[in-house]
């Protein structure tokens, strides 16, 4: 066992003690089932899933703790305003943001972080770690820790570049159709009608079939896929807005259909149409990253965290962790935003959950 | 009644002509190939005369809206004419990789559907506990997790960590079901956490929404206990929106499968999909877009049917 499967046990031990002196129930309950649960795992898997169990409780443990610490430094550092918001922020929304922040950093600072170049070959194929290469190396012996880096700036950068294109598109197109209305609203609303009945993936590989894949090829794909979300939600949302009086007014003023977009429109829909920026570029992102592992996104040798995954996935079969470590750079950007778009959303509906 | 049967007409109706012109898109999406399909099969060191064969051997000398009828009347008969790269019939291709398909889905969907419906009621029971906020958290992280990194995830642990089930998941027709199953598991499993996240989250807010109204306090207030309301006064108006979550999520498992099935190498339509887009074999992509397209219509379908038939109030339009 490891010395960290003891610490584990030992936590749990603790907060059992703690709890049932401070009479705190549900945190005596909390505590039997994950005791509960390292059981289960210790008698199915034995030491090695205990220990696996552990290095999980930590990580999480090192994640509230780092989201702690950011969302104090943020109260401290941001001015009245905005240390009041976050004042009220839950842990996961302070992690979200802290991982937003860092993987922003790693994408704009790519080649002053990284050691090495995306495509330079240092070592030999599927190198083990060293002081030279941290994660070590891939299937051509490239360092994996840059090609990471590196991967931050092109996925997430053709992921936004998509979801920007695909936002744009489908929010003038709703706000257009919502001011509108007539026949415009409704020759939008069938086109978006016919492209949501198509499932993303599939519409994607028939796009990619046909026209190759590059870059140029599938933000354009992308975006056309997926901005008939947006569309509909921008029409839904200004719809409320334009049969409001003052927009009535406006109208009667004699104000041009941009005028009202401009300024009756928009500031009074900005807090879901964000909250969608953020859904939508999670849905750009794995539709991406999907695309990439299928070997039909971006082409090597440009560092691409989904065809990363592909070109080392034999490395599981030798229980190597390292091919999982770009899927999970990817899987935790996703649960970052959706984390941040969760507690905005629950801001910006100011709806409070049923309770009793 | 009679209103209601003209509403599902409707709905049918408008379903069908939504499949009629997808498969306009499909069939024409090809036809906007730069050049046309002969040069794209030959490449670009073919001669003119061997384009000119090809073309004529593909029928493409012929005027496209006649060729699309012929097309799709061979697909309603199951004929989806003939691979480029093997020249093998494209339907006999299909027709056990989507039995496959289905197979998996269907699989993935009988563990899912019970399990998010029980755990959604469940977390709608403990809402605002610290169950429901690390449910809240497990399944955001689930929904936000590329299909790859679980099934792999699930490879790594189940498979080559413990062999407790293999992470091949190639069928042969001889195999008893039994075996099936477990040859399977892994790649059902994946479909699983993926799915029914994302349906328990949408079984507890439809649950939830339901709570704030007036007939529940009530229900409160004469001292009913909280499981019992939630089961038996907010379960059944919460039924429409949590079929039509099932329905959707049956529809995502068919697009879902198409990565999962790369990951397991199970001999499924998918993995035929992505295959054939890398070759370019356009008859097999038309097919199998085709077909996933209907089946997720079909879903869509279904969702807006079952959502009629378990609210009164849409067939009481006021």
């Amino acid at each position: 066992m490891s010395i960290l499967s003891y610490v584990f046990i030992a936590v749990l031990a603790l907060g059992l003690g703690y709890s049932l002196v401070r009479r705190d129930r549900e945190l005596t309950i909390t505590v039997v089932v994950v005791a509960l649960l390292a059981a289960l795992f210790y008698l199915l898997g034995g030491v090695g899933s205990l220990n696996v169990l552990s290095i999980a409780a930590a990580v999480l443990m090192g994640a509230a703790i780092a989201a702690y610490a950011f969302r104090f430094l943020l109260i401290a550092v941001l001015p009245q305003g905005g240390a009041q918001v976050m004042r009220t922020a839950p842990l996961t929304a302070a992690f979200g943001m802290l991982v937003i922040l860092i993987y922003a950093i790693a994408g704009l600072f790519a080649p002053l972080i990284a050691p090495y170049g995306e495509a330079e070959v240092v070592g030999s194929a599927f190198a083990m770690a060293d002081d030279q290469m941290i994660l070590g190396a891939d299937q051509l012996g490239r360092d994996l820790f840059s090609r990471l880096i590196y991967g931050a700036r092109n996925t997430v950068g053709l992921a936004l570049m998509a979801t920007v294109l695909a936002f744009i598109a489908g929010a003038i197109a709703g706000l257009l159709a919502a001011v509108k209305g007539g026949w415009f609203d409704q020759v939008m609303g069938r086109l978006a009608d016919v492209i949501m009945s198509i499932p993303s993936l599939i519409f994607a590989l028939l796009i990619l079939s046909i026209f190759g894949t590059n870059l140029g090829v599938i933000v354009v794909t992308v975006a056309v896929i997926y901005s008939p979300r947006v569309f509909r939600l921008t029409r839904a949302v200004a719809g409320n807005i334009v049969v409001m009086d003052y927009v009535e007014a406006a109208k009667l003023r004699g104000e041009g259909d941009w005028y009202l977009i401009r300024r009756e429109i928009l500031p009074n829909s900005t807090a879901p149409l964000v909250a969608e920026f953020g859904l939508e570029f999670c849905f750009v992102f794995l539709l991406i990253a999907g695309l990439s592992f299928l070997g039909l996104g971006i082409q090597p040798p440009t560092a691409d965290w989904g065809s990363m995954v592909r070109e080392n996935a034999t490395l599981i079969s030798f229980g190597v962790v390292t091919p999982l470590i770009p899927a999970a750079a990817i899987a935790l950007l996703t649960v970052a935003i959706n984390f941040v778009v969760d507690w905005m959303l629950y801001r910006s509906s100011g709806l409070k959950e049923g309770q009793g | 009644m009679a209103k209601l049967l003209r509403l599902v007409a409707t709905r049918l109706g408008l379903g069908l002509l939504t499949l009629l012109v997808v498969s306009v898109l499909i069939f024409f999406a090809v036809e906007l190939l730069p050049g046309d399909l002969a040069e794209a099969v030959l490449g670009q060191a073919a001669t003119e005369e061997t384009v000119e064969a090809m073309r004529r051997q593909l029928g493409l000398d012929r005027p496209a809206p006649v060729r699309y009828l012929e097309w799709l009347g061979g697909a309603l008969r199951g004929d989806f004419g003939t691979s480029l790269i093997s020249g093998a019939p494209v339907g006999e291709a299909i027709a056990t990789r989507f039995a496959n398909t289905l197979f998996l889905a269907a699989y993935a969907a009988v563990i899912a559907v019970p399990l998010a419906i029980l755990l959604g009621v469940l977390v709608a029971l403990l809402r605002n506990s610290i169950f429901d906020r690390v449910a809240n958290v497990a399944t955001l992280t689930s929904i936000s997790s590329p299909e790859f990194f679980v099934g792999y995830i699930l490879i790594l642990f189940l498979s080559i960590r413990t062999g407790w089930f293999p992470s091949n998941a190639s069928l042969s027709g001889d195999m008893s079901l039994t075996d099936q199953l477990y040859r399977a598991f892994l790649s059902a499993l994946t479909l699983v956490l993926v799915v029914t996240a994302h349906m328990m989250r949408m079984t507890r807010a439809a649950i939830i929404n339901l709570l704030a109204s007036p007939y529940i306090e009530m229900a409160r207030l004469k001292g009913v206990p909280p499981w019992r309301r939630i089961v038996r006064h907010a379960l059944p108006n919460a039924w429409a929106p949590i079929i039509n979550v099932v329905a959707l999520n049956l529809a995502y498992l068919i697009t879902g499968v198409v990565l999962v099935e790369v990951v397991f190498v199970y001999p499924g339509i998918g993995q035929l999909l992505v295959d054939a887009v890398a070759k370019r074999d356009f008859p097999i992509v038309q097919a199998c877009c085709l077909i996933f397209a209907a089946t997720f219509i079909l879903l869509n379908l279904a969702a807006d049917v079952g959502a009629i038939l378990t609210n009164p109030r849409l067939r009481h339009p006021k």
